[in-house]
């Protein structure tokens, strides 16, 4: 493995649990729904997922678990913010707050214990290609998931009715509600969704990127991953370019440290957050057209009677 | 009825005022300790290692200390977390960040007859003391083993934060490596924090593609020593032993060991013989641990012992004079043959023979 291409697979493992986990946010947002809980959803994932396989020996239902522990914190939300039209904001922030510690207790018996690696799928032939044949065709089952994920989630918002749906409800909750369209029901699937896709992320960051398990281990991931649903200004396409630039730059700070660029760490340190707001926005300016969050994005519904 | 009751608690309070007064200096029957940590218990590192030394003075002393603890207490919140077990009774608190060192002295201040120990600080007060560990000793011997092991002559460093304990950390790891092999080259990455495993790993990963076959770290997870073991090369421990981690990987790993310590601060209290202090500990008062040598060839093995003993008899300083700095100049010997206490600490510069620039 020659260090370009050493390089290119630590982008990849950095980059997907945050577009994974944008990907769901997006998606929860899109309906109109702002969820600031992606981090604490993400480290009960990582949690779950990773006290499940070690319990059963399956990295199968460790995925699982952490998917399911992120939509059972993501049903908590729904609770408040659609059954009680409690404020978003404030709900988000007491999920991530619930998430932290609540990880920490169900993980306590787990500190300390490993994982061996999942094994990358590997497609003999394909993956002899050089340079391009290890990156595109021996990564584990997650990074393929996350491509397709992208494209399924676009897809779904671009060009499916119930994806017009949720946009519809998303933009304007009262127009949509007068309309006979189900707004609490498709704005709590979205907000699952988003709490399933946080879960996963979780999930790949305990199995398959740190393979151990400890309190607080998303160190921030689910910040990031809400940013990048703004800055990518709601668009899955623009979520992956954001998510793949601030895994790469984040990589390759490190690497042009250990290369001894001269350049202070922490002003390195900062590459990743430039670099990621200064694509996205270039590319929204190219793009042209007014960019603007849902209309109805953290507006609690209460319908008339 | 009512009344009674108030001249009861008032009562009951004066007799606790003046118990507390004359209790100074006295040897007491029964004490509770506190701790505060900056991380989780489950970091497997910093925090980790301070529990183990807590749950060593429930053992020493049973029935007579009952210990508590708050975790994950970040640094801007710590006053109030300190001054909660100072007023639920305790009577020695220790505090184990560098952060909690205004806090500590806020209410050390408040509360002169309780007694507080504050890690790695430099403030001190008639009821509070100071102690850290040296650890630049471990690494001291973790670079030699590092400069005799490494095939591609290129070991690798993956600190915290370019601050003076990390620094003088790198420059003790990169000193014992020239010592056995003159031409060592090492390159170092900064995380720019303490804790997020997935990003150490990925300073591990940069410093492992770009050529490093041995690995220290100076920060607290285990995914460093972790992605060394992925690829085959080598790594040492932080803070605890981490050979579940790295079963392969680790030679040996430099333990933080608070245990002896705080069961003599815990039992010093108990007897009434409580002192504010300083205390600098390494390998000789046990402060420092290096876990068994292992993966290694014998020769390596050897040397490595040695220099421990040499260190810890005194013999040997990882820090002995002359030291020279990277412009080539040497730097003045304000201590007995070696660079000071306060040098060590507050430790500035690259040695020659790093050829990377501390970020400023």
């Amino acid at each position: 493995m020659t260090t370009f291409e050493a390089i290119l697979l630590t982008i990849v493992t950095a980059s997907t649990p945050l577009l994974i986990a944008a990907l769901g946010e997006l998606v929860t947002e899109r309906s109109g729904v702002l969820n600031l809980g992606v981090e604490g959803m993400m480290v009960m994932g990582a949690a779950c997922s990773f006290a499940a396989a070690v319990t059963f020996d399956s990295t199968l239902l460790g995925v699982a678990a952490g998917m399911l522990a992120g939509a059972l914190m993501a049903a908590l939300f729904a609770l408040l913010v659609l059954g009680f039209a409690a404020n978003q904001t404030g709900s988000g922030l007491a999920l991530t707050i619930l998430g932290l510690g609540l990880s920490g207790l169900i993980g306590a018996p787990f500190v300390g214990a490993r994982r061996d690696p999942v094994a990358p799928v590997d497609i003999p032939g394909l993956s002899d290609i050089p340079i391009i044949g290890r990156l595109f065709f021996e990564q584990d089952l997650f990074v393929y998931a996350s491509i397709l994920l992208t494209v399924l989630v676009g897809l779904y918002l671009m060009r499916t009715r119930s994806g017009l749906t949720l946009r519809s409800i998303g933009e304007n909750h009262t127009s949509a509600n007068a309309l006979g369209l189900p707004v609490w029901r498709v704005r709590f699937w979205a907000i699952l969704f988003g709490g399933a896709c946080a879960g996963l992320a979780g999930a790949y960051l305990a199995l398959v990127y740190t393979r151990f398990w400890s309190p607080g281990m998303t160190a921030g991931r689910g910040w990031i991953a809400l940013a990048l649903v703004v800055f990518a200004a709601w668009r899955p396409g623009w979520v992956l370019v954001g998510a793949y630039i601030f895994g790469a730059a984040t990589v390759l700070q490190l690497h042009a440290q250990a290369a001894q660029f001269g350049v202070p760490s922490q002003v390195l340190s900062a590459v990743p957050y430039l670099a990621t707001i200064i694509a996205l926005l270039l590319l929204s300016i190219r793009h042209g057209r007014a960019i603007g969050a849902p209309g109805s994005l953290g507006v609690p519904f209460v319908p008339d009677r | 009825m009512f009344s009674g009751k108030v001249f009861g608690a008032l009562a009951g309070v004066a007799v606790l005022a003046l118990s507390a007064t004359g209790a100074v200096a006295q040897a007491k029957d029964k004490i509770k300790v506190g701790f505060i940590y900056v991380g989780p218990v489950g970091d497997h590192g910093w925090s980790y290692q301070h529990d183990v030394g807590r749950q060593a003075i429930e053992k020493a002393f049973p029935g007579k200390v009952t210990t508590t603890f708050v975790e994950s207490v970040p640094e801007a919140d710590s006053e109030r977390a300190i001054e909660q077990l100072a007023r639920t009774g305790h009577d020695l608190i220790f505090t184990t960040s560098f952060g909690f060192m205004e806090p500590t002295l806020k209410v050390a201040k408040k509360y002169p007859n309780i007694k507080f120990e504050h890690a790695t600080g430099f403030k001190r007060n008639p009821n509070l003391s100071t102690y850290a560990a040296k650890f630049h000793e471990g690494r001291y011997i973790i670079g030699q083993i590092a400069g005799k092991m490494t095939k591609s002559n290129t070991i690798g460093y993956v600190g915290a934060f370019p601050i003076p304990e990390v620094i003088a950390g790198i420059n003790a790891f990169y000193l014992g490596a020239q010592s056995v092999n003159p031409a060592v080259k090492i390159k170092i990455v900064f995380a720019n924090t303490w804790y997020d495993p997935a990003k150490e790993g990925d300073a591990a990963k940069a410093l492992l593609d770009q050529g490093v076959d041995m690995l220290a770290q100076h920060t607290d997870s285990p995914a460093p020593i972790q992605a060394a073991e992925a690829r085959g090369k080598f790594g040492f421990g932080q803070a605890s032993d981490m050979e579940r981690f790295a079963p392969k990987a680790q030679l040996t790993a430099i333990v933080d060991n608070w245990s002896d310590y705080y069961v003599a601060r815990a039992k010093a209290v108990l007897d009434g013989t409580w002192k504010s202090e300083d205390v600098w500990g390494g390998l000789a008062s046990n402060m420092v641990v290096m876990t068994p040598y292992k993966n290694m060839p014998d020769d390596v093995k050897k040397l490595a012992q040695e220099t421990e003993a040499a260190i810890r008899s005194g013999k040997l300083n990882p820090f002995k004079c002359p030291i020279t700095g990277q412009d080539g100049k040497e730097i003045e010997c304000k201590g007995q043959g070696a660079l000071s206490d306060e040098q060590v600490l507050g430790m500035n510069f690259y040695v020659k023979g790093i050829e990377d620039k501390i970020p400023q």
